[in-house]
């Protein structure tokens, strides 16, 4: 449990990262929270010859609303969320998810950034980012670029991040009014990563309709994945038990997880297709009652 | 409501006394052997083999002595021109310290690495090269039994197969017979998974050999640090480390549960370092390591009959057990008992036919195992008796409540003599289980499952009534290594009357500093407060066999309570003398000895204690101490009734424990506050292999779940709000009537839990399912069965 030798700098501004991030190219690993890239350094799993540590970058690590956006800062702790006015008032779907991510020692630590930057679609942040159709903003010495979070994920840790980039910024877009969200993973126990998990968010008209939908689901797929057809099952209908009950079938069987020790890949659709059915009633609650 | 004989300045037994071990460790002060460093300690790491079964063809150091820091890197070789590559394990097998040519379980210990710090040790074991030459391992012990298998301990001469030992205990004809005749006899194959004490502290040493003084002193992480000194000296005395010249100091342990018994190679490596380089030599384990390599508890396949009547009358049980030790016996069990006390296994009921046998079987897996939180196999032989019997309330139709009530021993019938052997002490079942029924609420419960199974939900209910044998124990059976299994307490009183008192055992977060206090204040008067507890150091401590399977407070509390009572007596004879009566015409209450009649007339214990090192009588030994070494006359019966109610998720499977009942009968209780919090404890143990934790195995011996990630230590999340009560039946031939409570929750959780998920499932066709229950295992069985 004890890493191999390793260098690390901790820049005091961002351009001083990325100039580091560019002079080192793939020997260098940017340390957010660390709680998946430490785990991983001290099996000896990851060996990366120098760590930039950007924890004391000033002006990372915010939750605001500016131009139809709510923008959450790269380095903004999963606690932050948890504590935030904004996100408890309109996005009940990040506090679904921060009672589930691990324990509160990592939450204190752990960043939105990192959770999305390590692509891995067992983390929970990934499919809810799906669900609210985020943007991500990565910026490099040349400059930023957004990239939605559609294209975002690539491979198995493998994301839109080049090779001297660093995600400094995710925008979620403000939610129209008669919106509503929510998130729940199943687990082995507290802590473990999800045997399967659902991110919903759907707007209604005042006539029950559904306007927007956005379907995102957690540790199905090699990359997070966005349930294109439950989405489109849905989307201008009025929402009824059978819909929903058809929608959550489509995930189950759009999905694509992997035998494991969480269980077969055909008890883990079982599962996608309870909890996508759950959160979307749930969320279609909150939505009524937004 | 426990009746207290002392008041609570003097907090004898009953009184729920805060912990005095408390104030160290919720201030993080507590000592473990982390926190030992030494002037010019060395740091030791261990490379481990990735396979299960290889031959080592080629050790190649070069690379790990050029590491900065690293000072050796030790191997079998080295150790083999000592004689000290392999060693005895408890149960006389033998085991490798460091393999010479081949490794027989994935984590084993290949080589250790020496260096000037543990960053500088663990580089050094990534730069040392093995070669291997990797073999198909044995890894499922029926397979092991093929003649056609290999055989694994080729070091044994003329060995020809992968067998240890047969045991069995009851009468087989007659068993035979009662079984044929039988109206109804049902059978399961139940496994009990191997698993791990993952104890919070792993394992780990401090040696420090003085080459000067010819000197060994062993700080280590042990329940037993007596034994192990012994066990060294047998293990090391040809090289000049004789008994005398041994040290060994158990600071504060972070949980045992068994897992702190065994030796361990590391322990024995850091050894012969620090004795060939004459330096301390600290190893702390990792957590991997201590879950893939460290002893792992039960792992027994079972199959359990039960024969009977119509009408639910128990006639007779029958068990058949395989049990995998891995490629070595290295249990942690008294010597003539290989299969532990798994012969409790008749159960908390009154019928006089059994049968049980066991074969023990070498595979390719660490070895073991030990008693997890339990005296020697007692929870897998609870498990295999409480599930089979609702198994038979099944198959008769009869509620599982009042088919144990119509077969319990009944309190007249103590002592009970079970079929298997043993003299039950004493007990009252059906008040334990008609107090449990009472506080959850049964009848109600029994009226909602029934209206929940019309609408097709799934509701459970499972009872567990389990008869645990604890405080090992009386000389005439039981040995460790030949070392009988007393145990013991000094006692010494100081001039101004106040104690320490000193034992052969090692509490691990039981609360002995408190507890055995406690014993002390009610036996002499001295308040609990006054009386310091040491553990651990065979330099001070007197000889005893240390602690696990619930035996400290059948033995070790026994001895303090005679040793108090050696002293009261002394005490008496110097009270006569002050107050110039015959002894016969005082009276104790505690703390004081007074004249009958004359309550005015008295002396407290603190003068009399005073008056033993100023004022002692002509011809009387002066001072107040009494040592004492208990050898329990019989072993102790707790027992227990604990109902489990679990409500299954229809559509993921999740099981909720709503409500967790256990009533407990530990005997006279010491410290309420103390046994609430066993059990609390030993209840968490209980859920754990109920419905997380289990090691799993790929047919290459690889084990797939060797950390924390997979391997599922439940926590308080998945812990229910657990309701606990107790009923008092002391124990006749205990000094203060304890029985013991450690092990209680942990051997008879897991059936009333697996109890209740197959209650809830029985309308679906599930008759059993193998722990840990978990939703993917229900999905598993429903599939199979069609269902869905």
């Amino acid at each position: 449990m004890i890493p191999a030798p390793f260098d690390y700098s901790t820049p005091a501004t961002l351009k001083e990262a990325l100039t580091l991030l560019q002079q080192l190219g793939d020997d260098a690993k940017i340390l957010a929270g660390g709680h998946s890239l430490i785990p991983m350094m001290k099996l000896r799993l990851a060996s990366p010859a120098h760590l930039i540590d950007i924890n004391k970058i000033p002006g990372l690590s915010y939750i605001k609303e500016e131009g139809g956006y709510l923008k959450i800062g790269a380095m903004t702790r999963e606690v932050d969320l948890e504590e935030s006015e904004i996100i408890r008032k309109k996005f009940p779907i990040f506090i679904d998810a921060s009672k589930l991510i691990a324990d509160p020692q990592v939450r204190n630590l752990g960043t939105v950034g990192g959770n999305i930057a390590h692509g891995d679609a067992a983390n929970d942040q990934p499919a809810i980012m799906l669900a609210l159709r985020a943007e991500v903003v990565i910026t490099s010495l040349e400059g930023e670029r957004v990239v939605p979070i559609d294209e975002f994920f690539f491979g198995f840790y493998t994301t839109a991040v080049q090779q001297g980039e660093i995600l400094t910024e995710i925008r979620i877009p403000t939610p129209s009014k008669g919106t509503g969200s929510a998130y729940h993973k199943m687990e082995r126990k507290a802590g473990d990563y999800a045997i399967a998990g659902a991110a919903v968010q759907v707007s209604l008209d005042g006539k029950g309709t559904c306007t927007q939908i956005g379907i995102g689901l957690t540790n199905v797929n090699a990359t997070p994945m966005r349930a294109f057809r439950s989405e489109e099952a849905l989307k201008g209908k009025k929402l009824s038990a059978d819909l929903i009950e058809q929608a959550a079938q489509l995930a189950a069987e759009d999905c694509n997880p992997s035998d494991d020790l969480r269980g077969s890949a055909d008890y883990k659709r079982t599962i996608v297709k309870a909890l996508t059915k759950r959160m979307i009633h749930k969320a279609a609650e909150r939505a009524v009652n937004s | 409501m426990i009746q207290c004989k002392t008041s609570k300045e003097i907090s004898g037994m009953g009184h729920s006394m805060k912990r005095k071990e408390d104030a160290r460790f919720i201030q993080g002060k507590g000592h473990y052997v982390d926190d030992i460093k030494l002037d010019g300690m060395l740091y030791m790491d261990i490379v481990r083999s990735p396979y299960a079964y290889a031959k080592i063809k080629n050790i190649n150091i070069e690379k790990a002595m050029k590491v900065p820091g690293v000072v050796a890197v030790v191997t079998g070789k080295d150790l083999e021109k000592y004689n000290l590559h392999w060693m005895p394990t408890l149960m006389s097998d033998t085991q490798m310290v460091l393999p010479t040519d081949t490794v027989m379980y994935q984590a084993q210990e290949v080589a250790a690495v020496i260096a000037t710090s543990r960053y500088a040790a663990a580089d050094g074991v990534e730069a040392v090269e093995v070669d291997y030459d990797v073999m198909k391992p044995v890894v499922d012990p029926f397979k092991a039994l093929d003649p056609k298998a290999p055989v694994l301990r080729t070091d044994k001469p003329g060995k020809k197969d992968n067998h240890i030992w047969h045991w069995e205990v009851g009468d087989k004809k007659k068993t035979e017979e009662v079984f044929k005749k039988a109206d109804v006899v049902v059978k399961e194959k139940m496994y009990i998974p191997r698993i791990h004490v993952a104890s919070i502290e792993t394992c780990g040493c401090v040696a420090d050999y003085d080459k000067v003084n010819n000197h060994l002193t062993m700080y280590m992480t042990t329940q037993a640090p007596h034994a192990i000194r012994t066990v060294i000296a047998l293990v090391a005395g040809h090289v000049g480390l004789t008994e005398e010249k041994i040290r060994v100091i158990s600071p504060d342990i972070g949980g045992g549960f068994g897992g702190k018994v065994p030796v361990y190679p590391g322990y024995v490596i850091a050894i012969a370092v620090s004795f060939l380089v004459g330096k301390p030599v600290k190893w702390i384990e990792d957590r991997s390591e201590n879950l893939q390599a460290d002893s792992f508890a039960r792992d027994y396949h079972m199959e359990v009959e039960m024969a009977g009547t119509k009408d639910g009358k128990i006639l007779a049980t029958r068990f058949k057990v395989v049990a995998d030790h891995g490629y070595a016996d290295a249990q942690a069990a008294p010597s003539k008992f290989p299969t532990g006390l798994f012969s409790i296994a008749t159960g908390s009921y009154d019928y006089d036919t059994t049968y049980m046998e066991a074969d023990a079987i070498y595979t390719n897996k660490p070895p073991g195992g030990v008693a997890y939180r339990c005296s020697f196999r007692v929870t897998e032989a609870v498990h295999a008796i409480e599930r089979i019997t609702d198994r038979y309330a099944l198959e008769v139709k009869m509620d599982p409540a009042e088919l144990r009530m119509k077969n319990f021993i009944k309190k007249e019938q103590f002592p009970w003599k079970s079929p298997a052997g043993w003299t039950y002490d004493s007990g009252d079942y059906h008040q334990a289980l008609k107090k449990a029924m009472d506080v959850v609420g049964y009848e109600a419960l029994r009226k909602e499952q029934a209206e929940k199974r019309k609408k097709g939900e799934l509701m459970g209910i499972g009872i567990s009534s389990f008869t645990e044998i604890v405080g090992a124990g009386p000389s005439r059976d039981f040995d460790i290594l030949g070392i009988k299994m007393f145990d013991s307490a000094e006692i010494r009183v100081h001039p101004t009357g106040k104690a320490i008192a000193r034992f052969g055992t090692k509490s691990q977060g039981q609360g002995h500093e408190t507890t055995y206090a406690q014993i002390i204040a009610e036996e002499l008067g001295i308040p609990a407060e006054n009386i310091q507890v040491e553990e651990g150091d065979t330099d001070t401590a007197p000889y005893g066999l240390g602690t696990y399977a619930s035996r400290s407070t059948p033995t070790a509390g026994a001895a303090a309570a005679i040793a108090a009572r050696k002293l009261r007596d002394k005490a008496r004879k110097i009270a006569a003398y002050l107050l110039e009566v015959s002894e016969e015409d005082l009276e104790w209450e505690p703390g004081v000895f007074f004249v009958k009649g004359v309550p005015e007339k008295k002396k407290t214990i603190q003068e009399i204690v005073f008056a033993a090192y100023t004022n002692h009588p002509q011809g009387m030994e002066a001072g107040f101490e009494a040592t004492h070494y208990y050898d329990p006359p019989n072993l102790t019966f707790p027992f227990g009734s604990y109902i489990c109610v679990v409500d299954i998720d229809k559509e993921t499977y999740e099981i909720k424990v709503r409500r967790f009942v256990a009533i407990d009968d530990c005997g006279n209780i010491i410290n309420p506050m103390i046994v609430q919090g066993q059990v609390h404890g030993g209840l968490t143990q209980g859920i754990a292999p109920a419905m997380y934790e289990e090691f799993i195995y790929d047919e290459d011996g690889n084990i797939l779940n060797g950390t924390f990630m997979d391997y599922l230590v439940p926590t308080a999340v998945e812990s229910p709000s657990w309701e606990t009560g107790h009923t008092i039946t002391p124990s006749p031939h205990h000094p203060i009537g304890a029985k013991g409570v450690g092990e209680s929750p942990t051997v008879g959780a897991p059936p009333a839990i697996a109890n209740a998920i197959v209650d809830a499932l029985a309308p679906l066709g599930i008759t059993h399912l193998d722990i840990p229950i978990t939703p993917y295992k229900i999905w598993k069985a429903l599939k199979e069965k069609g269902k869905i």
